[in-house]
């Protein structure tokens, strides 16, 4: 049932034509957002193997499309809410490669100078308000955040990503119930790669389409879209994001995707049917992509470039992270509190 | 001064703080219109209105969540969680979410809010909303815990935990609502982080929090007048920050210490600072600690079995008195 969904979504929304809305600019940076998540991800996976990434990964090979049509139709003050599986939507508000691998490779120039590690990924100054590995946990804190722009009038939108799995945890129902009685400027967004850890989503689950069969449920649209094309990715966000500027309260949408590897590095995905894995490979968001660009002809040369742009730029912050020292150990005992330090006696 | 009921202060705290800083809000189920299921937030609706002053469905994750979501983009707020019995079904927040972020980023997020809870027996509720659970938020690391027992505490309590910049947990004694007390007029700011020695005496420290205070004050008092042993009693007030000094103070004094504990046995309160007196003030003891708790079993309904588990006077008076042979 899992995967015949897939299949049903793809059919999905293929705009195309020259001069559309989305123009030369945008799609050139939807597509190096997906090129950076990629190489990034995928040089994880290679440092993992070399047992340089230590604890655990959760990599978004194949969800590139999610993360960067999301990130492309933010504004800068939009807030990015995501999962233990982060890496991507972390890499798409901007932060550096470096800090990101520096982080996964536990060292002293990671995001959080390895306090926090991979499922934890947090950079204010890009927007990303955290990665929590407490599945289901964000989505009330991504209501809060957003009763703080509707009570300030600020303009901003949260946006919270989680998986199909997530969608059956009380906090999932709780909060879409909360923002949707409360009209909160936030967005939900389900990254369906078919798969709960390591069982099809379709046999743990009452409907088909598991985020998107529970929105009525909420007095919500329902939503369901290829989550592989960056296009419609970033066309959904726009729609989206436009709602809840607007005032008119939350959105739940549900992209249909597929993570190449496992669950987390310990997962070889073997309870995949054979066959499965190489037909989404057909559909590879970056294939797809790079057919897209050029049916608007954009030329191979840009695409070449920022290719090799990305690739330096991952071979190099690979580079600075080998050579980075581990976290110094006076940070051991900081930012407990809010006075710097951990102290819960005089 | 004003009499005021500890009921009727935990209106006067919120308000006090929110006509202070626009930037508090207050949330939780049915605490807005309805003025609360203990009538403790009764005209906060009216003085502040809809925008600042929220109804919520019955999602305590969906409070404690948003609750954090505020907190870490600029707002301060308060949030309800009826009885405490129910931080079971929303302790991800209070165990992972508050007291991590801040730690996990290294520094990046913040989280500025308060749960006020109504805690503790007296009710006959039963079992599952009538526990005393400040325990099992003082071993969470990032936390602060607070439990007031006195009308002029709720006040200065809420405000010190209302300005403070990380998240405090406030416990309300449910069975302390209808307690009266004299109340300063004007602002009230308390610390964080302080107890305060109720009652002065020379022979034994009695440590004790919300309920149990009131009741250590009237055992001190029959210990006094019906066996002349002088007590000492400590009202811990802030377990997180802990205030070790003034209870190391006390023990050096008195050289005895007796902690009374509305929390169940195991991993109580007491259990920690008796260690710390044991660690660091042992030579000061002139006999064994003794902790006067409920015993670990589940709280039963019908009064006459409630009232027999929760310390007593009578309890706290005969347990004295045994230890020090008087």
């Amino acid at each position: 049932m899992a995967s015949k969904a897939g299949h049903a979504a793809v059919s999905m929304d293929r705009r195309g034509g020259i001069n559309d809305d989305i123009g030369e600019e945008k799609r050139l940076e939807l597509y190096r957002l997906q090129v950076v998540i990629r190489e990034a991800e995928q040089r994880a996976f290679d440092l993992f193997l070399q047992n340089l990434v230590k604890g655990t990964s959760h990599l978004s090979l194949g969800q590139e499309a999610v993360a960067a049509g999301f990130a492309a139709a933010m504004q800068p003050k939009d807030l990015s809410f995501c999962t233990y599986r982060g890496h991507a939507h972390t890499l798409a508000r901007g932060v550096p490669v470096e800090a990101v691998l520096g982080e996964l490779m536990q060292r002293d120039n990671g995001l959080m100078r390895g306090k926090g590690g991979s499922m934890h990924l947090t950079s204010e100054p890009h927007g990303v308000m955290g990665s929590y590995a407490i599945i289901g946990a964000h989505l009330p804190i991504a209501c809060g955040a957003a009763w703080r722009a509707q009570y300030k009038g600020d303009k901003d939108v949260s946006v919270c990503f989680f998986g199909d799995g997530t969608t059956n945890i009380g906090a999932f129902h709780e909060a879409l119930n909360f923002a949707a009685v409360w009209k909160l400027p936030v967005v939900f967004v389900c990254e369906n790669n078919l798969y709960m850890e390591y069982t099809p989503i379709g046999d743990v689950t009452a409907v088909q389409h598991p985020a998107a069969d529970r929105a009525a449920s909420y007095g919500l649209e329902r939503i369901v879209i290829d989550g592989n094309d960056a296009d419609a990715v970033y066309r959904a966000a726009q729609t989206a994001f436009a709602k809840a500027r607007a005032g008119h309260g939350p959105s739940l949408i549900e992209c249909m995707t597929y993570r190449h590897s496992g669950h987390s590095r310990a997962d070889p995905a073997k309870y995949r049917p054979e066959g499965e894995l190489e037909k989404w490979k057909e559909r590879d968001p970056i294939k797809i992509y790079r057919e897209r660009l050029k049916q608007f002809g954009i030329g191979d040369d840009q695409v070449a470039k920022i290719d090799a742009d990305v690739r330096r730029i991952v071979d190099e912050a690979t580079e600075a992270c080998k050579a980075a020292p581990p976290p110094s150990t006076d940070i051991l005992f900081t930012d407990v509190y809010a006075d710097g330090g951990w102290a819960w006696r005089n | 001064m004003a009499e005021l009921t500890y009921r009727d202060a935990v209106a006067r705290g919120i308000a006090q703080e929110m006509a202070r800083d626009p930037d508090v809000v207050f949330l939780g189920e049915d605490v807005a219109k309805a003025g609360g299921v203990f009538k403790a937030t009764v005209g906060l609706y009216d003085q502040f209105g809809p925008l600042r002053v929220r109804d919520t469905p019955i999602s305590e994750q969906a409070i404690l969540g948003a609750a954090m979501g505020a907190a870490m983009t600029g707002l301060k707020p308060i949030a309800e969680i009826m009885f405490s019995d129910f931080f079971a079904v929303c302790f991800d927040y209070i165990a992972n979410e508050f007291p991590k972020s801040r730690y996990m980023s290294n520094g990046q997020t913040k989280c500025p809010l308060v749960v006020r809870t109504g805690n503790g027996a007296g009710s006959r509720f039963g079992a599952q909303h009538s526990q005393s659970v400040e325990n099992w938020c003082m071993m969470i690391p990032g936390l602060k815990v607070v439990a007031p027992s006195t009308p002029t505490d709720v006040i200065g309590l809420m405000a010190a935990a209302v300005r403070d910049p990380d998240p405090v947990i406030f416990f309300e004694h449910k069975s302390l609502y209808p307690m009266k007390g004299e109340v300063p007029d004007g602002e009230i700011v308390d610390a964080l982080g302080t107890a305060r020695t109720v009652r002065t005496g020379t022979d034994a420290t009695i440590l004790a929090l919300a309920l149990m205070v009131p009741r250590a004050l009237e055992a001190a008092e029959r210990l006094k007048v019906e066996h002349g042993v002088d007590c000492e009693v400590v009202d811990v007030r802030s377990l997180v920050p802990l205030d070790t000094q003034t209870i190391l103070g006390s023990v050096g004094r008195t050289h005895r210490l007796f902690t009374v504990e509305e929390n169940p046995r195991l991993c109580g309160w007491g259990a920690e600072i008796v260690s710390i007196v044991a660690d660091e003030a042992f030579y000061d003891l002139d006999g064994p600690p003794v902790r006067i708790t409920t015993p670990h079993i589940p709280l039963p309904a019908a009064d006459i079995l409630e009232d027999m588990v929760l310390p007593t006077v009578e309890r706290i008076v005969e347990r004295v008195q045994r230890s020090l042979g008087a």
